[in-house]
């Protein structure tokens, strides 16, 4: 936790400080992976299980509220949407989906769930200027809509593009995304709604470090019905969702680009955020006017607190 | 050999529960209720009436059983601790794969490092993880549809809309999206 934070720190100092020295700093150091919270909670997900049912899609919509879908949960020709030329994507209606992929040579297709992979040390929350990112001790991560300033870093900076905005009020900004069910499950110790739904079994929910040992498991006693990665382990340094799969991963369209280290040890700090700091100077301004003033209000909580215990 | 068929309908367990054979012979399908009643999990869909006899006459009791009924399992992950494991006393799903899967007792059991099955499916898993590949295979219906029924509750969840005729999702295009 301490490493996370001061990174976030630091790199917010030196952003403003001077941009040319992060670049050598963030060289040296040494914070490079925070190994994560030794219980946090994750989930695995078998892509040979899913049927592409949709359960979890329901399930999810129910359980954050999300207003109704275009077409019902069980009408199977969302599958062949596109949009711009891409397959469906998380959006401020819809914090998970589950696409369908026809590979070429395979007997049936495969299908892949999508949301927020609740990544060990997230790009969104290094990137974010005014702290609206939470990494719990459960593994979720959480967005608090009361400080966010709209800027959008978070959106730029997710290896995954799952942040989405909430266009709808200007005046309230709102970043809409997966929160792995934490104030109404996660925190209570169960498992997230879509999990729970899944009549294959294709989301395992348990502990990461459990998950992994499960996910090399099925990998060695099923040889040939998986590809020997478990996508996530490391990928943009370790996220508490994780895959398996029986078809090499770029075919289920995952993005097998995404660095093994955190994001933001990268140089996509440096070469993203600098012209971002340009563009988004008065965001950038009022985020710190917020921070301040929220740390006001904050301390205002504390002393009151305090005096009501005497 | 005494059974109970009805008294197992009643308690709506998936097979035959704690009745013994005669020692030394393993059970088979004559031991087993004709038909059960899988109402453990429904909610969003109606309960399923499982012929247990039709299933036991296209598959070995092994296929969905595993080691519990006498029968040997081959494969290569069972055989290195149940090549010789006699039948148990209860072979039911539901003797073994809990309801509340992934619930906190559940996880914390996984903690125990004596256990050895620490990825054993849930009831719900284990059901659809053992039928729908076997339905597939066979050219048996494998759509959501085919087997469930939609509850009201479970119309809502789906945002079912128009007429009430307790489908689920589009009864045609068998197969189409299942893998
Ligand atoms: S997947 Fe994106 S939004 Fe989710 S934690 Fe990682 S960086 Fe943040
Ligand atoms: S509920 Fe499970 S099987 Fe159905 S689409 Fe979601 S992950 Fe796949």
């Amino acid at each position: 936790m301490n490493k996370l934070i001061n990174r976030r720190g630091f790199l917010q100092g030196s952003l403003v400080a001077s941009a040319a020295a992060t670049v050598s700093l963030a060289k040296k150091s040494e914070a490079a992976t925070f190994e994560g919270y030794p219980n946090a909670m994750g989930v695995l997900v078998d892509l040979s299980r899913c049927v592409g049912c949709r359960s979890c899609e329901a399930a999810c919509n129910k359980e954050q509220n999300l207003p109704a879908p275009a077409k019902p949960f069980n009408d199977f020709s969302v599958f062949d949407e596109m949009q711009h030329g891409q397959k469906r994507r998380t959006d401020e209606t819809r914090y998970t989906i589950v696409n369908r992929y026809d590979i070429p040579g395979r007997e049936h297709p495969l299908f892949r769930k999508i949301q927020c992979n609740h990544c060990q040390e997230p790009a969104c929350l290094t990137s974010c200027f005014v702290n609206a990112y939470t990494k719990t001790p459960e593994g979720a991560v959480i967005y608090d809509p009361d400080v966010c300033v709209g800027c959008r870093t978070c959106m730029v900076a997710c290896p995954f593009y799952i942040p989405t905005f909430r266009y709808s009020s200007a005046f309230h900004p709102r970043i809409m995304k997966c929160v792995f069910c934490y104030d109404t499950r996660l925190t209570k110790g169960l498992p997230p709604a879509c999990v729970e739904s899944c009549p294959q079994e294709a989301l395992t929910f348990g502990r990461r470090s459990d998950l992994l040992d499960m996910g090399k498991q099925r990998i060695r006693e099923n040889p040939g019905a998986y590809v020997d990665h478990i996508y996530g382990e490391h990928e943009a340094g370790g996220t508490a969702w994780m895959y398996i799969s029986p078809a090499p991963f770029e075919q289920a369209g995952f993005d097998v680009t995404v660095p093994k280290e955190p994001i933001l040890n990268y140089v996509k700090d440096f070469l993203s955020i600098v012209p971002m700091v340009l563009t988004i100077w008065p965001a950038l301004f009022a985020g710190f006017h917020l921070l301040a003033t929220r740390k006001d209000k904050m301390e205002q909580q504390k002393k009151n607190e305090n005096e009501g215990e005497v | 050999m005494t059974i109970n068929p009805k008294a197992v309908l009643a308690a709506a367990v998936l097979l035959l529960a704690g009745t013994l054979t005669t020692p030394g012979r393993a059970m088979d399908q004559l031991d087993a209720p004709e038909t059960v009643t899988i109402d453990a999990l429904a909610d969003l869909y109606k309960p399923v009436e499982f012929s247990h006899k039709r299933h036991a006459q296209l598959a070995r009791c092994k296929d969905c059983h595993h080691h519990t009924t006498g029968q040997q399992d081959m494969d290569p992950n069972c055989v290195r601790c149940h090549a010789q494991s006699p039948e148990t006393g209860r072979v039911s799903c539901q003797d073994c794969h809990i309801k509340k899967q992934f619930y906190p007792e559940q996880v914390i059991a996984g903690n125990n490092p004596n256990i050895y099955h620490i990825d054993k499916p849930g009831l719900k898993g284990a059901y659809h993880l053992n039928c729908v590949p076997c339905h597939i295979k066979k050219n048996a219906p494998s759509e959501c549809d085919s087997c469930h029924a939609l509850t009201d509750k479970g119309r809502d969840f789906f945002h079912v809309g128009g007429e009430k005729n307790g489908k689920a999702g589009p009864a045609k295009g068998k197969d189409e999206h299942a893998r």
